[in-house]
């Protein structure tokens, strides 16, 4: 029981004595995370809407696939991805593999799925006569879509804290395509798992912590928007 | 459009914030090692060193052997530090690396449980420990990933002439680190360099059992990714690495390695500098 106890106690001094490579790793996952939500949602948000309110052949098998791609497992976007940015591979030109650029294309891939299938359903919630009512305003048929998510922005962000949480957790494909290397693409999730290995518990937890409150502030600040629009109605 | 515009800014400053460029494009040299070399805090100090004087960013990606030699199969890596003797020599037969040259060593030990149930302590043949630990059906944890360690295991196991069988032979496919681990929490016997041994000393609760045979010496080397074979390898960056570990000023830095820490040296130092490369 001691040695968790410790390692606790030793985790906060880390954290409060300011250890500059702890908060160089948090940045790094911040931004990486953020920013493959950020592309996910400028991509997911209009794709999913128009998956909703278009008519299109196989739509429901379309559905399905994005569903099932919200249990994409990350060390599988993670494999594929890492063999596209292989030298070898068909984008190894770009010199992406192990960079911050290539995590965030991997993120982006697990995102996608997610925040794409989350803004179908919230789309399909806007009552059909609504949308078509805009339309026959006059207004095309991405600024019907527009209109449209004015009314549901509080799901998409729901969707938007989904995408988050699953990044800002993920280790697999991190690992993987960032290579966990130290001052350049060591995550918080990676820096993890190498300190649980050797044994460095007070240092695991301590980073551990860090993850925690990084995804609690990001969440909270995504709450206050959410329910804060939700008061202002 | 007030909301994007803000979301755009947010974003541009996260990403200003996170990923702090580093000033003009340098070399980048990818290493492919292995993961004692990190896991002892070694590649750090190294990397210190080689990225002094600004040219070159070294991009390590620690490993074992045997997954390091496969991204110097496919062109993924430049150079390789690796101790796989054996697969060395293929690799280099195969065309794929050039300029094989072995610098370095330390040994491998032998560790169990302070009760040692298989009875090995003392055993100085290291192909006889293992017989006594397959014999006693006694735990024992097996990187299982290819890399140099878990080829050394596999030749004392056939030097035992002993096949392993699973109900005492765990598999781990971890590096060291995680495989050591392992081994604590199943007070079981395992194969480990010295080096990382000391460095997880204090965590990881086994004790030495069996040490000091010949064959259970560790040889490290440097191999050049072949650039005839494959075109986008940092050939300049793979010299430049190259020429600085073969260097006065690196001997220096890794035969001090660990001796304050750990109270004794880790790496031992053995190729005879001929260049007078200079550490700016």
């Amino acid at each position: 029981m001691d040695f968790i106890a410790e390692g606790f106690l030793k985790a906060l001094h880390l954290i409060f004595s300011g250890n500059a490579e702890i908060f160089a790793i948090a940045r790094l996952s911040l931004a990486v995370s953020l920013a493959a939500t950020a592309l996910a949602v400028l991509a997911g948000v209009p794709l999913g809407s128009w998956i909703a309110v278009k008519k299109f052949p196989l739509k429901k098998l379309l559905i399905a696939l994005v569903n099932t791609g919200m249990g994409l497992p990350p060390v599988v976007a993670g494999l594929v991805v890492m063999l596209f940015l292989a030298r070898s591979g068909p984008l190894g030109f770009l010199n992406w593999l192990y960079t911050p650029k290539g995590m965030i294309i991997a993120q982006f891939i697990i995102a996608l799925p997610i925040i794409t299938a989350l803004s179908i359903s919230a789309m399909q919630s806007v009552d059909p006569k609504f949308y078509q009512q805009v339309l026959t305003l006059g207004a095309s048929d991405w600024q019907a879509i527009k209109v449209c998510l004015k009314e549901i922005r509080l799901t998409v962000l729901a969707a938007v804290i989904a995408g988050f949480g699953r990044l800002v957790a993920e280790v697999g494909a991190v690992m993987i395509v960032g290579g966990n290397i130290r001052h350049q693409t060591r995550m918080l999730t990676t820096a993890t798992v190498m300190e649980t290995q050797m044994g460095n518990f007070d240092m695991a937890i301590a980073i551990g912590l860090v993850l925690l409150t990084l995804g609690f502030i990001v969440n909270l600040a995504l709450t206050l928007i959410q329910q804060n629009k939700v008061l202002a109605r | 459009m007030k909301n994007l515009k803000l979301f755009t800014a947010v974003l541009a400053a996260v990403l200003s914030f996170g990923c702090q460029e580093k000033p003009a494009p340098q070399s980048v040299v990818r290493l492919a090692t292995t993961t004692s070399v990190r896991d002892t805090g070694l590649l750090d100090v190294l990397t210190d060193a080689f990225q002094k004087d600004g040219k070159h960013t070294l991009q390590a990606i620690a490993v074992g052997s045997g997954q390091a030699m496969q991204l110097g199969k496919t062109g993924e890596a430049d150079i390789l530090w690796v101790h796989s003797p054996d697969d060395e020599a293929q690799f280099v037969a195969e065309g794929y690396g050039t300029d094989r040259t072995t610098f370095l060593h330390n040994d491998f030990v032998l560790l169990g449980p302070a009760s040692d149930p298989a009875k090995v302590k003392g055993t100085k043949k290291a192909a006889e420990a293992f017989a006594k630990i397959a014999a006693a059906k006694a735990t024992f944890v097996s990187r299982a990933d290819k890399s140099g360690t878990h080829k050394k295991e596999l030749k004392l196991w056939d030097a035992a002439k002993v096949k392993p069988s699973a109900e005492f032979y765990i598999e781990a496919g971890q590096g060291m680190a995680g495989t050591l681990s392992i081994a604590k929490e199943k007070k079981a016997y395992v194969l480990a360099d010295r080096s990382t041994y000391l460095a997880m000393e204090k965590n990881v609760g086994l004790e030495i059992v069996s040490e000091g045979d010949d064959a259970l010496i560790n040889r490290y080397s440097l191999i050049l990714v072949n650039p005839a074979k494959f075109p986008k390898v940092n050939t300049e960056g793979a010299q430049a690495f190259f020429g600085f570990v073969l260097s006065a000023p690196a001997k220096e830095l890794i035969e001090k390695f660990g001796v304050k820490k750990y109270g004794q040296q880790l790496f031992f130092y053995d190729y005879r500098i001929k260049s007078d490369y200079q550490l700016k």
